[in-house]
């Protein structure tokens, strides 16, 4: 192989390496399409048929909208019955609208049928059938929608969609639960004062504190079923699950600060892991390896973000004290990809979502409209949830850390703490 | 007639004797007290006597029901001071003077009525995350028990909690309302009627 051609491909297997870690594809398939991260490819839904057409084909464009990586091409009136004809896709006028590819999703009794045209080369490039016997409009006819969205987006550009998955937070003293697009938002637990929800790697599980009784108790999003895994006097803050899943870390203290716990979830209590000696130490976030910890701390005065070793040793200052400054920095999550952590940080008197490189430890802000807090990574890496006030109530934004673009995902009473999901299996 | 009166003495006599034991002082007669004049005066000074105590045992009770009185009318008092709250500075746990103050009028309370459990409960302000105000009121409540403790209240009738920033005392976004939401609360139980700390 000449050695220009050698370098280029270790530059795409370098470069295609993390993704292929992270976003496995499922079935391997990837259509001829060239896909430029920095420019969206055109896609166009062509018209469904059926009672449920019209949602099927909203519900898709929007997830594309989401996903912040394919460019829906919005048509209507009359373009609409001319893109596809009785003998096949309208080829030319597809190229006129600037689409890569057209998608045709036809319902079946056992599901639905998905064909993907490439505009280009004039070919049926994927042909695929996603059964579901849900019935139309319910969370799971949503969520099998969702799948086919979240497929075509990794055919397309190689990265697996987050449209399928869901955004757990608080609201009136109950977790709720909110699917990406912002629909069948539904309360999961008791009421009481359930705070900082935290879901389990494999999505059937999530993990909350209360702080009357305080305590940390888990909840089976399956059977319903929720139990108690440590409580006592003091406080039992913000719990997240390890990366194996197998315990809890969180934040506990009754008369000497707060520190960082760790429980298995077999039982057996709780075991001290950060030294914070008399500070407030909690608001855990494991990297993706599990190796490492970002925890927000009082240690040194202001609050600040901090890492150390899952064991609680090699503390280290990861947001720059700035001399004069008097910034309170909290909230730290560690992003899926490992490069960065989100966090809100007090700019100008109010608070502010930033991202923290920590090659070099660059400073990115990425809201400045109203309060904007507790950021929340989706699995893609690329967006981000976070609370904002700036409709006027607390309530929960999604933005695309590429692009800047914000939406709103929240409606109704004040919403708070959300945690993004990892990417769920359905059914 | 003169049985009477020997029942009558021999009254006289026992609660003197009575007195006598409770005290534990036995008076003694002056040994050279003979002749019939000095064991008159003798007699009548412990009449004298007798009448005495019994008067001030009398007083005493009579004070001792007044107090009693007096206790149930500042009842409400001492108990406000038992539930007077405390405030702190932005993100700070450190007692300002005026809380040492606060709490210094709760200790006497406290130390003369043993029976009486407080639990303490820490609040702060809306700014700052929901989670660090948590602990943030634990470190406020912790640090009100340090200080009682120190003072002389045992560890054991103070339990601490946080509330963190989920219930303001007051609503509002401004510095007003946010001083009158950073505080220690407290919630006296147990011991029924207070007493009033002996000065």
């Amino acid at each position: 192989m000449p050695l220009p051609a050698l370098r280029r491909a270790l530059a795409v297997l370098l470069v295609a390496a993390p993704l292929a870690a992270q976003d496995t594809t499922s079935r391997g398939v990837r259509i001829g399409l060239t896909y430029d991260p920095g420019s969206k490819p055109g896609v166009v839904v062509l018209p469904v048929t059926g009672a449920q057409g019209d949602s099927v084909r909203a519900i898709l464009q929007r997830d594309f909208d989401n996903g912040d990586r394919i460019n829906p091409i919005a048509i209507g009136g009359g373009v609409v019955q001319d893109v596809s004809r009785a003998a096949g896709p309208n080829w030319p006028l597809l190229a006129r609208l600037g689409a890569a590819a057209a998608v045709q999703v036809t319902p079946t009794p056992s599901g639905f049928h998905v064909a993907v045209y490439n505009v280009a080369t004039k070919q049926t490039a994927l042909v695929r059938e996603f059964p579901s016997s849900a019935a139309p409009d319910s969370r799971a006819w949503r969520a099998a929608l969702h799948r086919i969205a979240d497929d075509l987006e990794e055919a397309f550009t190689g990265v697996r969609g987050i449209a399928g998955t869901r955004i757990l937070f608080e609201r009136a003293r109950r977790i709720w639960i909110v699917d990406s697009d912002g629909e069948g938002a539904m309360p999961v637990s008791e009421t009481g004062t359930p705070m900082s929800p935290a879901w389990h790697p494999s999505g059937r599980m999530i993990a909350y504190g209360t702080y009357q009784p305080a305590g940390i108790s888990t909840l089976d999003l399956t059977s319903g079923r929720s139990r108690t895994l440590v409580s006592g006097a003091g406080v039992f803050i913000s719990p997240i699950f390890t990366p194996d899943g197998e315990s809890v870390v969180y934040a506990h203290g009754v008369d000497e600060g707060v520190d960082l716990y760790i429980a298995p979830l077999s039982g057996g209590g709780g075991r001290r892991l950060s030294v914070g000696r008399g500070s407030d130490n909690v608001s855990p976030s494991f990297s993706p390896d599990g190796r490492r910890i970002a925890f927000m701390s009082g240690r040194a005065g202001q609050p600040e973000i901090y890492t150390m070793d899952a064991d609680g040793t090699n503390v280290d200052l990861l947001t720059p004290l700035e001399f004069g400054q008097n910034a309170y920095r909290a909230s730290p999550d560690w992003s899926p990809d490992g490069r960065l952590v989100a966090f809100q940080s007090q700019v100008a008197g109010t608070f502010q979502v930033l991202t923290i490189n920590l090659r070099d430890r660059s400073l990115k802000q990425l809201t400045s409209d109203g309060r904007n807090e507790d950021p929340s990574w989706a699995p893609d890496g690329r967006h981000l949830t976070f609370v904002s006030t700036r409709t006027g109530t607390r309530q929960l934004w999604v933005v695309d850390i590429e692009s800047g673009r914000t939406r709103q995902l929240t409606r109704g009473p004040a919403a708070r703490l959300p945690a993004w999901s990892p990417r769920l299996a359905t059914d | 007639m003169i049985r009477r009166t020997t029942v009558l003495s021999l009254a006289l006599l026992s609660v003197v004797g009575l007195d006598a034991c409770r005290r534990r002082v036995v008076p003694a007669p002056a040994p050279v007290a003979t002749s019939n004049d000095a064991q008159r005066q003798a007699d009548s000074l412990a009449a004298l006597r007798a009448q005495q105590r019994a008067d001030s045992i009398a007083a005493a009770e009579a004070a001792a029901r007044e107090a009693a009185s007096a206790n149930q009318r500042t009842a409400p008092e001492l108990a406000a001071v038992l539930t007077q709250k405390v405030y702190f500075d932005y993100d700070q746990d450190v007692l300002r003077d005026d809380a040492r103050a606060v709490l210094d009028a709760k200790v006497p309370i406290l130390l003369a009525n043993p029976a009486i459990t407080v639990a303490i409960t820490g609040h702060t302000d809306e700014r700052g995350t929901a989670e660090y105000n948590l602990a943030l009121g634990q470190r406020r409540a912790a640090q009100v028990k340090r200080y009682l403790e120190a003072k002389g209240v045992p560890e054991a009738r103070l339990s601490t909690q946080s509330l963190g920033d989920s219930q303001p005392a007051v609503a509002g976004s401004d510095e007003s309302a946010y001083q009158q939401n950073r505080r220690a609360e407290f919630q006296p139980s147990g011991g029924g009627a207070l007493l009033r700390p002996r000065s």
